[in-house]
């Protein structure tokens, strides 16, 4: 008889113990993102697609050495330069990114010896065609700096 | 007051409004909670705090198409989710919402209640067994041996009450309770009785109304990692949208009769002032606590439900009618 008791009571508390819980939770702010409309900040050792970094002038910082195409496991750097006339260095005019093979190993920003490439934070990257992840990252270095 | 066809055509539309109203917004009102109660913020899309939410869902039930699979039994599968609706809209006639809101008062307003709200496991029933779906079969099995067995402690709560007002009249039952908060059927000190068992018949009663709209922790009629989605598995577009609404429903009828029978209905407890507001503050706060257990406890399993029910609320609530009949013997 003691027992049934017992467990009746010890059964309420622990229903009302639960209930007071949710409770708590109900006024406390949410903790979630609206997605769309609110973004998650990438943490700093996030790696999305590569990117080029500008200099002070808004140009790429590339002098077309070629380490990130040969460091490359996979082939996906295309990269093209030329030397203007009277230059002493090369300037890039294209450099081609495809995503489609990259593994996001980093060898190409490892092998960077002029921090002219880094990782993106870019992770909304959905697409039903093959063509949207060949990135020409020349021209979306332009794109920001216009 | 001489009954009209116009008074009655009012009143009826009144409580179809009301009904459907509170159908269509309790659910906006269950994702928001949900949403509080998971540290999110429920739906906010449509409309301002995602307020257009409930019409839209409707408008997206109503453009579906109305399916009826083959093999059915045709009649009582059209009729279910109807009697899952009509029942709950007819008991609105009779409860009082202050002095003078009321459809109709009849003096055996609360017997109509039970009536009618027994209809709504005979609805289930129907639509378990016309759908011809093994699932649904064993879903409508479950639901109705949880109203039977939930429906005995609810009434003999129901009679402890009735026995003290001496009237199944629901306003009646409400005069009894006025003059401040201490007269409410909750509290042990009432009408001169001292009845210590009185908080746990009103414990007793919100469980068996919790267990009686088939809610959770007691869902065990649509117990979806189970039985898929229970008796309305087969039922689409507004069939189901019926079955949704008489759910909500239900929920208004049985935080109301839990107001009236314990808490004072419209009574204002210091006397501060009286109206129908009262009432709806009551009503509101036990749905809140019923969103709030939805979504706190697990489902219970059919054997722990059974149990609670045949070997800790009917005892209970008997010895509290016992003890009740003995008091207002002595007293």
């Amino acid at each position: 008889m003691y027992r049934y008791f017992s467990e009746i009571f010890s059964g309420l508390w622990s229903l009302i113990v639960g209930m007071r819980i949710t409770l708590v939770e109900f006024f406390k702010p949410n903790i979630t993102l609206h997605y769309p409309h609110q973004t998650v900040k990438m943490p700093a050792r996030y790696r999305g697609h590569i990117e080029l970094i500008a200099d002070e002038e808004g140009k790429p910082r590339c002098v077309v050495c070629g380490m990130c195409e040969k460091a490359c496991p996979s082939g996906c750097i295309t990269l093209e330069g030329e030397k203007p006339e009277g230059s002493k260095k090369k300037v890039l005019t294209s450099y081609k990114l495809d995503f489609t093979k990259c593994s996001l190993c980093g060898s190409c920003v490892d092998s960077c010896n002029f921090g002219a490439v880094e990782y993106s934070k870019e992770y909304n990257l959905a697409s039903t065609r093959k063509e949207d992840y060949h990135f020409d990252l020349l021209k979306r270095l332009e794109d920001r700096h216009s | 007051m001489t009954l009209t066809f116009l008074n009655i055509f009012i009143a009826v539309v009144i409580a179809i409004a009301f009904v459907a109203a509170n159908a269509a917004y309790l659910v906006w009102c269950e994702r928001k909670g949900a949403g509080f109660i998971q540290r999110r913020p429920g739906p906010t899309e449509n409309g301002l705090w995602g307020l257009l939410q409930p019409p839209v869902d409707g408008i997206k039930l109503m453009t579906k198409q109305l399916m009826i699979p083959g093999g059915v039994d045709k009649i009582v599968f059209i009729i279910a989710p109807v009697l899952a609706m009509f029942p709950t809209i007819i008991s609105f006639v009779t409860i009082p919402f202050s002095d003078q809101i009321v459809a109709h008062n009849m003096n055996i307003g609360l017997l109509m209640i039970f009536v009618f709200g027994s209809m709504s496991a005979m609805a289930l029933l129907m639509a378990g067994w016309s759908s011809r779906n093994k699932f649904a079969m064993i879903s409508s099995v479950r639901a109705v041996s949880q109203a039977v067995a939930y429906e005995i402690p609810m009434l003999v709560t129901t009679i402890t009450v009735v026995m003290i007002a001496g009237s199944m009249d629901l306003m009646e039952i409400v005069h009894k309770q006025g003059g401040g908060f201490w007269h409410w059927n909750i509290w042990p000190l009432q009408n001169g009785l001292f009845n210590v068992l009185m908080p746990f018949s009103f414990l007793i009663f919100f469980i068996c109304s919790l267990a009686e709209t088939n809610r959770a922790p007691f869902d065990l009629g649509e117990a979806e990692s189970e039985l898929v989605a229970g008796y309305h598995t087969e039922y689409s577009s507004m069939g189901f949208g019926l079955f949704f609404m008489g759910e909500y429903a239900n929920i208004v009828i049985g935080a109301c009769l839990t107001t009236i029978l314990f808490l004072g209905g419209w009574d204002c407890p210091f006397g501060l002032f009286p109206g129908v507001w009262w009432f709806l503050l009551k009503i509101y706060f036990l749905i809140f606590t019923f969103i709030w257990i939805r979504w706190t406890f697990p489902r219970t399993t059919i054997y722990s439900l059974l149990n609670l029910s045949w070997k800790v609320l009917i005892p209970i609530s008997l010895f509290n009618l016992l003890l009740t009949a003995g008091l207002l013997k002595v007293f």
